[in-house]
């Protein structure tokens, strides 16, 4: 415990000295560099976007014949593609560092851990802000080409998805804070799953019958983000309304746990010692 | 002015292998390092002397025991504001080139652009890669990447530098190179602390030294004390003398080794020298050169290491 208010100690006096700011951006700059280089990213985003490219061609297939499957499949595309980038690149962040021994130097300067987690964090954030931006650029490209006008209530639903992918970060960097980077992704896209059917396990659990089965469904439900609150897709597709008080709501409750998830991987990360 | 380093009572106890067994990397070591001292860390791979920096440095927690760098605990982060680190075979963002990756360094400082870039173009000259500045670190061979290892323990004129096997991967020129700057930084009055296994570097330049073996301190002082003054033998090196003659001096010289023309024996006592370099003279000999042998350092280490692994088994 002693190791944990001594690190966040140091945090705080960081934060009071003001020049956390630089070495924060620092680490958060040479993040970004690093990880818009990486090849997983590449292979990602070009599939994705030959796929919302490709959209195009659905509304000939759909029955609708509008521009809706565009929408919906490019936002499937954007929370999808987001995720994978966010684990498979977010488990393996720290990880290198310290396979590659390169934390040794950053450790030993000026810059107490929870910092160095928190600017690696934010470069990775960086990373899918622009990756995001780069798809939903192409899902307005290919909008502007089957219909006139653009509808920037789309990005409501951009905004939440990009929170998710915040959230999902948070986890898979808490993963691998203490196991590998095989069993961080694992655990990481079990969570992914599982915050989407929370509700429905819930549901499902008081319809059982069984209490064991309700406390537990409740129980989980009530634990777990439940990550349907960042999915209005359906809402935004069929173009009902969304309130920008319902957005704040799922946004906060987002940094909510973004703010749990970060705090318990300092608390494991702290102790760590680096052989 | 407080200790540059001071170690108390450090232990460290790793836990290794599926059933956890307990492995004990260093045992109660204490010392302390002065200010403005060239110190040499010595000790056989495995002694423990990259555990001991590594704890100094913050990166590894003591399982008791405290270290303290600049009369502040080293698991204080800002002290580290004035000291700098080289790890033992380091590695790096290889992405970065040169003189990107001392600037990411010294932001990490929060030093101003302007300072950090003059300060850059000195260190790379320092260390001697002013040409690989636009160079990504991948590019870089062994010794460079040391080289540049080197400039960013230096990034923020640190008061301590600590250094683990900072002449590991390097030529002999190389090395020399790193010897000078060091013995620089030392004349800047900068303490220095550096762990190696190449025990000419240290002969040459520290002012003391401590022996770690099996993670125990066996020895620590400064060279002079702990190296006896005493000659241990001299070697006379002579030629123009053969057979008989020879035969005549192995009467009373045990130790005689025939090399082409060349003979050389080898005597203890300051007196039978003497006695032998009068005998060629007067057998019409020539003395080629006659030296005198004192314990080096590495006699000394050798010795101070198996005497304390003989008492382990004993």
């Amino acid at each position: 415990m002693w190791r944990i208010s001594a690190d966040l100690r140091c945090f705080s006096v960081d934060l009071l000295l003001n020049n956390y700011m630089h070495k924060l951006l620092a680490i958060a700059h040479n993040t970004f560099k690093e990880t818009i280089r990486d090849r997983i990213l590449y292979n990602i985003l070009i599939f994705s976007i030959l796929l919302i490219a490709f959209s195009h061609f659905l509304i000939a297939l759909d029955i609708g014949g509008d521009e809706k499957i565009v929408v919906d499949l490019s936002l499937a595309c954007i929370s999808i593609f987001g995720v994978l980038i966010a684990i498979f690149i977010g488990i393996g962040l720290v990880y290198k560092e310290i396979e590659k021994r390169t934390i040794y130097t950053i450790l030993s300067k000026p810059v107490s851990r929870p910092v160095f987690l928190l600017g690696k964090y934010l470069g990775l954030l960086m990373t899918l802000l622009v990756n995001v931006a780069i798809m939903t650029a192409v899902m307005y490209a290919v909008l502007a080409f089957t219909r006139r006008g653009i509808d920037l209530s789309i990005l409501k639903a951009v905004f939440l998805i990009y929170i998710e992918l915040m959230l999902i970060t948070a986890i898979s960097f808490f993963f691998s804070s203490f196991t590998t980077p095989t069993m961080a992704a694992i655990f990481s896209l079990s969570f992914f799953i599982i915050g989407h059917v929370t509700e429905t396990l819930e549901v499902l659990g008081q319809k059982s019958g069984v209490a064991s089965v309700k406390y537990l469904t409740s129980g989980i439900y009530h634990v777990l983000p439940d990550l349907n609150y960042f999915n209005i897709r359906a809402e935004i597709v069929h173009s009902l309304p969304v309130t920008i008080k319902q957005i704040w709501f799922s946004a906060m409750y987002g940094v909510f746990y973004i703010a749990i998830f970060y705090f318990l991987a300092i608390m494991i990360f702290s102790r760590k010692d680096f052989k | 002015m407080p200790a540059a380093i001071k170690i108390e009572g450090l232990n460290k106890i790793f836990r290794v292998g599926f059933w956890g067994r307990r492995f004990e990397a260093v045992k109660d070591l204490d010392f302390e390092v002065g200010a403005g001292e060239l110190f040499g860390f010595l000790g056989p791979n495995g002694a423990g002397k990259t555990t001991t920096i590594k704890m100094i440095m913050g990166l590894l927690y003591p399982t008791r025991g405290q270290a303290w760098i600049l009369g502040k605990n080293s698991r204080d982060v800002a002290i580290r504001a004035r000291v700098g680190y080289l790890p033992e075979s380091p590695y790096f963002y290889d992405h970065l080139k040169g003189a990107e990756f001392l600037d990411f360094y010294g932001k990490l400082f929060a030093i101003p652009a302007p300072k950090r870039r003059k300060k850059i173009g000195e260190l790379l000259e320092l260390v001697g890669i002013t040409r690989a500045a636009d160079l990504p670190l991948r590019k870089y061979s062994k010794g460079m990447l040391q080289r540049i290892g080197l400039a960013q323990a230096l990034i923020n004129d640190p008061e301590l530098i600590v250094l683990d096997e900072p002449m590991t991967g390097l030529d002999p020129v190389g090395r020399r190179e790193i010897r000078d700057i060091i013995l620089k930084l030392k004349q800047e009055g900068k303490t220095v602390f550096f762990s190696t296994h190449i025990l000419p570097d240290v002969e040459m330049i520290c002012d003391r030294i401590a022996i770690l073996n099996q993670g125990r301190l066996v020895n620590i002082g400064p060279l002079g004390s702990l190296l006896s003054p005493r000659v241990k033998y001299y070697e006379i090196s002579f030629s123009g003398l053969a057979g008989e003659k020879l035969k005549d001096l192995s009467a009373w010289v045990s130790n005689i080794l025939q090399d082409g023309a060349l003979t050389r024996a080898r005597v203890e006592k300051e007196d039978d020298k003497d006695r032998i370099i009068s005998w060629i003279l007067k057998e019409k000999g020539r003395v080629d050169s006659v030296l005198s042998h004192r314990e080096s350092l590495e006699e000394y280490f050798l010795g101070q290491v198996d005497i304390n692994n003989a008492d382990k088994r004993g």
